[in-house]
């Protein structure tokens, strides 16, 4: 972990309330896709935390959903502006545990920490599937750039106004898979969790105090003891987690 | 040259800056990002006789100029405090510190501090007879000046060290609190705990945390913090550690004008990870603006007039 001021390259919308943010400065604390950064606001006491969608020697890319005041007036910056950053936060995915034909599922805003994973799993050599899980057409994101990769990308969307109808898991049943990665909401996981045929793991969020192990404020119970969701995780193993 | 030095209850400090129990953990995860030596000392996370999960998520809510826990005092328990933690302790600090203790009965404090009292490196005990976020225990000690008496006198009898107890703001007279545990044997005094508070979610119409109610802190709290430390330190003399929403070195100054010996910095911790570092690096230079050699000719100058 550092701290350290980043300057806004860009700040822009995908969709209606979904922005992406490319941020200058320091990268060298990050060591794994799914990491995540903390960052300080104006007017704000604590810092939000936002999954790296991407990073490189000297940039880091954002996607964050616009939730509250807070990432209301973070979407009203702009190039020129800087941030207060917390960065290299958390555990992230440990890509060695994947298999040769991973499967990678984002929800809504669970989306992104996908992004920089799917890189470096095919940067290793591996066939990477990516189901990306969104309630309706308007609210896809990055569809084009996982293709760009290329990743297989299938969406599916709740309403069924593009790609399968119904939930990641309508898609993912069908797919031949040795190993999972994923980061969404609670109920996608459940539903993951009940049809899942190997190893996976997983991305959780959870509200914190200090983002870096300090104050205990995200504490869950697996069952290889207490864990922080920040430092510990975010992303646990599926044999360790407790549902 | 200024000198930051304090005497707190019989051991010397280098300074008077004091990473508050809970916000610093048992100090590891910030020597990764500075010295943690340059501290006058810390206060590690609260420990209690058996382990602890603490409350279910989500335990925290922000607010203006602050935010509320509801943490429920999670920790491995004070054998495995002893046996894990200290020792990752000792490899990264190598001054006195001062163990936070907690319980839910006379015999668990007692239990607690007697372990703690054999641990050479523990300089002194704060009792935490204020932890807002916990049933049946905690704060049910810190709000009665009998109580709070009782709990003094059964670590008193079980360690040879100083006794700090920590006090809560959720009560009617501090001051009778504070007078009741220097009668009890108490070295000394730290306050404020947090205040106890809550938030509501507006889309959902409920609490934000799921305990429903915990323990406001950061600065929105510091002018309690120095009135209650203004009052308290005028009423005991024992030393009184100041702390609530302590974010800067003039912070520091102010806390040390109402009364306070030490100050313990408690949320910035959280906020800034290098908060206690700054505010250690910034004291001299603030002392110097205004005039200030030595912290204890200011100590309580507020008192007169």
């Amino acid at each position: 972990m550092n701290r350290a001021y980043y300057d806004i390259i860009y700040n822009k919308p995908l969709t209606k309330d979904i922005f992406e943010m490319k941020l200058e400065g320091d990268t060298s604390h990050i060591t794994a896709p799914g990491q995540f950064i903390n960052i300080q606001l104006d007017g704000f006491y604590l810092r939000r935390p936002i999954s790296i969608c991407d990073y490189d020697d000297e940039t880091i890319t954002i996607i964050y959903k616009i939730v509250g005041q807070g990432t209301e007036n973070m979407s009203m910056l702009d190039a020129g502006d800087y941030l207060d950053i917390l960065c290299g936060l958390g555990n992230g995915f440990d890509t060695s545990k994947c298999g040769k034909k991973t499967v990678l599922i984002g929800g809504g805003v669970g989306v992104p920490p996908m992004y920089n994973l799917c890189k470096k799993l095919l940067s290793e050599g591996k066939d990477v599937s990516v189901i990306l899980g969104f309630n309706t057409k308007d609210e896809i994101f990055y569809e084009e750039e996982f293709k760009a990769l290329g990743a297989k990308v299938y969406v599916s969307t709740v309403d069924g106004s593009y790609g399968t109808k119904g939930f990641v898991t309508d898609v993912l049943k069908d797919l031949e898979y040795d190993y999972f990665c994923t980061c969404g909401p609670m109920p996608m996981f459940r539903a993951i969790e009940k049809i899942a045929k190997t190893s996976g793991q997983y991305s959780f969020e959870e509200r914190m105090g200090c983002g870096f192990g300090a104050c205990m404020g995200c504490s869950c119970k697996t069952k290889y003891g207490y864990k922080r969701i920040c430092r510990d995780g975010p992303v646990l193993e599926r044999e360790e987690i407790i549902w | 040259m200024v000198n930051t030095k304090v005497n707190l209850c019989g051991i010397e400090l280098d300074n008077p800056v004091i990473p508050a129990s809970g916000t610093f953990g048992f100090g590891y995860e910030f020597a990764e990002l500075y010295d943690i030596n340059c501290l006058g000392t810390f206060s590690f996370k609260g420990t209690t006789k058996d382990p602890r999960f603490g409350n279910p998520t989500p335990r925290i809510a922000e607010c203006e100029r602050g935010m509320i826990n509801a943490v429920g005092l999670q920790n491995p328990g004070v054998e495995k405090v002893i046996s894990e933690e200290l020792p990752r302790l000792k490899a990264c600090f190598s001054k006195p510190v001062m163990a936070n203790v907690s319980g839910f009965s006379l015999e668990e404090y007692a239990y607690t501090c007697e372990k703690l009292d054999k641990e050479e490196q523990v300089g002194w005990l704060e009792v935490n007879i204020s932890c807002p976020n916990v049933h049946g225990g905690g704060m049910s000690f810190g709000t009665s000046p009998e109580a709070a008496a009782e709990v003094t006198k059964a670590v008193r009898a079980v360690t040879t060290k100083p006794v700090i107890i920590k006090l809560s703001p959720n009560v009617t007279d501090i001051v009778a609190i504070a007078k009741a545990c220097e009668e009890a044997g108490a070295d000394g005094i730290s306050l404020i705990n947090t205040l106890l508070g809550m938030r509501i979610d507006l889309k959902t119409g409920k609490p934000v945390i799921a305990n429903k109610m915990g323990g406001f802190s950061g600065p929105a709290i510091k002018p309690v913090g120095i009135r209650m430390v203004y009052q308290v330190s005028q009423a005991v003399n024992i030393p009184v550690i100041g702390m609530g929403g302590v974010e800067t070195a003039e912070d520091v100054i102010e806390y040390i004008m109402a009364g306070a010996t030490a100050v313990e910095v408690g949320a910035a911790n959280l906020v800034n990870p290098y908060a206690s570092f700054a505010i250690v690096n910034n004291l001299p230079d603030v002392m110097y603006k205004y005039g200030i050699k030595n912290l204890n000719d200011i100590k309580g100058c507020a008192h007169n007039g």
